[in-house]
């Protein structure tokens, strides 16, 4: 056969697959234009600089100086190894991870079988737990400095008036991060606990009716038919929960500043310390990178679960 | 179908109310707390034992946070970033949306996930160059600097592709074969049918800026360019600095900062709840 010259055959009808396919006429090009804008601003504001940041992380690049950025190989990464107070953020991040994740799961689930009660008023009960929710982190920060003030704060005076020894909450090394968890699950309590009660609506109300049959007491249902069917929305609790404890920032920096004595000093908040109190970016993004490993391992036991479920039409 | 009735129903319900109950005082005082604080005159804060309710209403605090600290121009400068960045989430994830869902283009699906993957990527990994960036185009203390990283979402794609797809192909193909342009079909019909996902973009979108404090943190380095957030956080720090708490003052700031939320919450809750358990669901 003749091979046909650029001029009797238009450009979009030759050349590879792919590039043809483009070009073909079922493919409804102006799909392009609607996705530009998220996709430019997707590759500028998250792709380049999440390449960025893998660079950084390899300089010594202090304070925002664009042209003295030295490429120090690993260095960065050497120099943490040996990093004290990052280990100390690494571990404290740990802390209140284990605290935080389990009992706030725990506490949210008790209220989620309340709720599912079906008792009167359950609308207005869940509005109400839901204000922490929605308050911003700040603001629920200032209030609970003053709730929990050793000397004039509403809760040391509560446990005085029944008698209990008082706490200094937050100005111990000791309670100052238990008190953190008691704020942070006070505040995801409404969270949780509508995603629980998503869960319990979706078990079969058959299966309790069958069990009552079979003479299960309503502690056996639980075990043997709640708790086993709320394994999905467990797991996701769970992984999201790690990862968002990973992520603490806001309460941390507004209450305790890291304090007492490095006591709550976190992993997100010792980057941004290295990062804009030190000007020190190359070595912030190095500990940045280490701590995105840990939250992405999370992460893709999360995916690896919906997908064995199959329940993800996403990949 | 009925459940059979116990003798312990009774007593059950009654230990279910208690709970909540419970719960609810638990939620509910630290904000009670909050507003008669705010209410009380400056330097009553230390009266002992603390009071819940005050004895005077003095609403001086109230005055004192639009006079001696500029809490409007921090209302005004949070106003600004918020609207513009619901505005874009709104327009931009909605055209991607449109486009994801109802335009078959080639590599449509393999751009999907990738866009869908980058959700995986936590925002302090890509925090310094961003700050980095925003520096570099002299955008540190502008408003563009707060807005512009902040005015498209994965989340926001996601949830509207779903909104999109959940439209009847026939309102599509009469559309169509009445030789409507693509964009006329999103602008005319999409968009007014998926009013209530819009509506939850806008809500997440609001709660999530309007309460964003690290971002401000980084961008908002004088004083004429806070956020109310950052305000209150400075706030805090400046007037505990000295061991001269005013708690009834920072707590009239903090009622500023959360009423403007409260509002939009009590408004927009169905949409709230809603975009929660999607997002619980889903993943």
């Amino acid at each position: 056969m003749e091979r046909t010259s650029f001029l009797e055959r238009p450009f979009f009808q030759t050349g590879p697959r792919w590039w043809r396919q483009f070009w073909s006429r079922s493919n409804e090009r102006v799909g392009y234009l609607f996705i530009l804008p998220s996709f430019v601003h997707l590759l500028l504001f998250l792709v380049v600089p999440l390449v960025f940041s893998l660079y950084l992380s390899f300089t010594d690049w202090r304070g925002t100086n664009f042209y003295n950025a030295p490429f120090i190989g690993t260095a960065n990464y050497e120099f943490m190894l040996g990093d004290r107070r990052w280990w100390n953020a690494m571990a404290n991040s740990g802390y209140y991870t284990l605290l935080a994740v389990p009992l706030g799961m725990v506490i949210s689930l008790m209220i989620a079988l309340v709720m599912n009660m079906k008792l009167r008023g359950v609308n207005l009960f869940r509005t109400l737990f839901f204000m922490p929710v929605i308050s911003s982190w700040v603001a629920v920060s200032v209030i609970w400095i003053t709730l929990l003030d050793p000397q004039a704060g509403i809760v040391n005076y509560t446990l005085k008036s029944l008698g209990l020894p008082t706490v200094n909450w937050l100005g111990d090394p000791a309670s100052a991060m238990p008190s953190l968890v008691l704020i942070t699950i006070w505040k995801g309590a409404g969270f949780n606990m509508v995603i629980w009660l998503a869960g319990l609506q979706a078990i079969p109300q058959e299966l309790y009716e069958a069990a009552a049959i079979d003479g299960a007491g309503s502690w056996q249902s639980f075990w043997r038919i709640t708790l086993p069917l709320l394994k999905p929305t467990t797991f996701f609790l769970a992984i999201t929960g790690v990862i968002g404890s990973f992520q603490v920032f806001s309460s941390v920096y507004v209450i305790t500043g890291g304090g007492p004595r490095g006591a709550t000093d976190v992993a997100v908040h010792r980057i941004y310390l290295r990062a804009f109190e030190s000007f020190d970016m190359g070595y912030a993004s190095a500990l940045a990178w280490v701590l995105f490993a840990v939250i992405f391992a999370f992460t893709l036991l999360q995916v690896w679960y919906m997908r064995r479920r199959e329940e993800a039409s996403l990949f | 179908m009925v459940r059979a009735k116990h003798w312990w129903d009774l007593p059950l319900s009654i230990l279910g109310y208690a709970v909540l109950i419970a719960v609810t005082l638990s939620m509910v005082v630290p904000f009670i707390w909050m507003i008669t604080t705010s209410l009380k005159p400056s330097g009553s804060e230390f009266a002992y034992p603390p009071e819940l309710l005050p004895k005077t209403l003095d609403f001086s605090n109230y005055v004192d946070l639009f006079t001696l600290v500029p809490f409007g121009r921090y209302f005004l400068n949070t106003l600004i970033v918020t609207i513009f960045t619901v505005a874009g989430q709104v327009i931009i994830c909605s055209m991607a949306a449109y486009g994801f869902a109802r335009l078959h283009f080639f590599g449509r699906d393999t751009i999907f996930i990738l866009y869908l993957a980058t959700m995986m990527i936590p925002f302090q990994i890509t925090l310094i160059p961003l700050f980095l960036i925003v520096f570099g185009l002299g955008w540190i203390n502008t408003y563009q600097g707060l807005i512009v990283p902040g005015i498209s979402s994965v989340f926001g794609i996601f949830l509207l592709r779903q909104a999109f797809q959940g439209i009847p192909q026939d309102y599509h193909d009469a559309a169509r074969i009445d030789g409507a342009s693509e964009w006329v079909i999103f602008t005319r019909i999409f968009l007014p049918l998926t009013g209530p996902a819009l509506t939850t973009l806008a809500v997440f979108a609001f709660m999530g800026t309007w309460t964003d404090l690290l971002w401000p943190l980084l961008i908002a380095r004088n004083q004429e360019m806070r956020t109310l957030e950052l305000g209150l956080a400075y706030f805090n720090a400046s007037t505990t600095a000295f061991r001269q708490t005013n708690w009834p003052l920072v707590m009239a700031a903090a009622v500023v900062v959360m009423l403007p939320v409260l509002i939009v919450y009590i408004f927009a809750q169905r949409y709230f709840v809603a975009g929660i358990a999607l997002s619980g669901v889903k993943g």
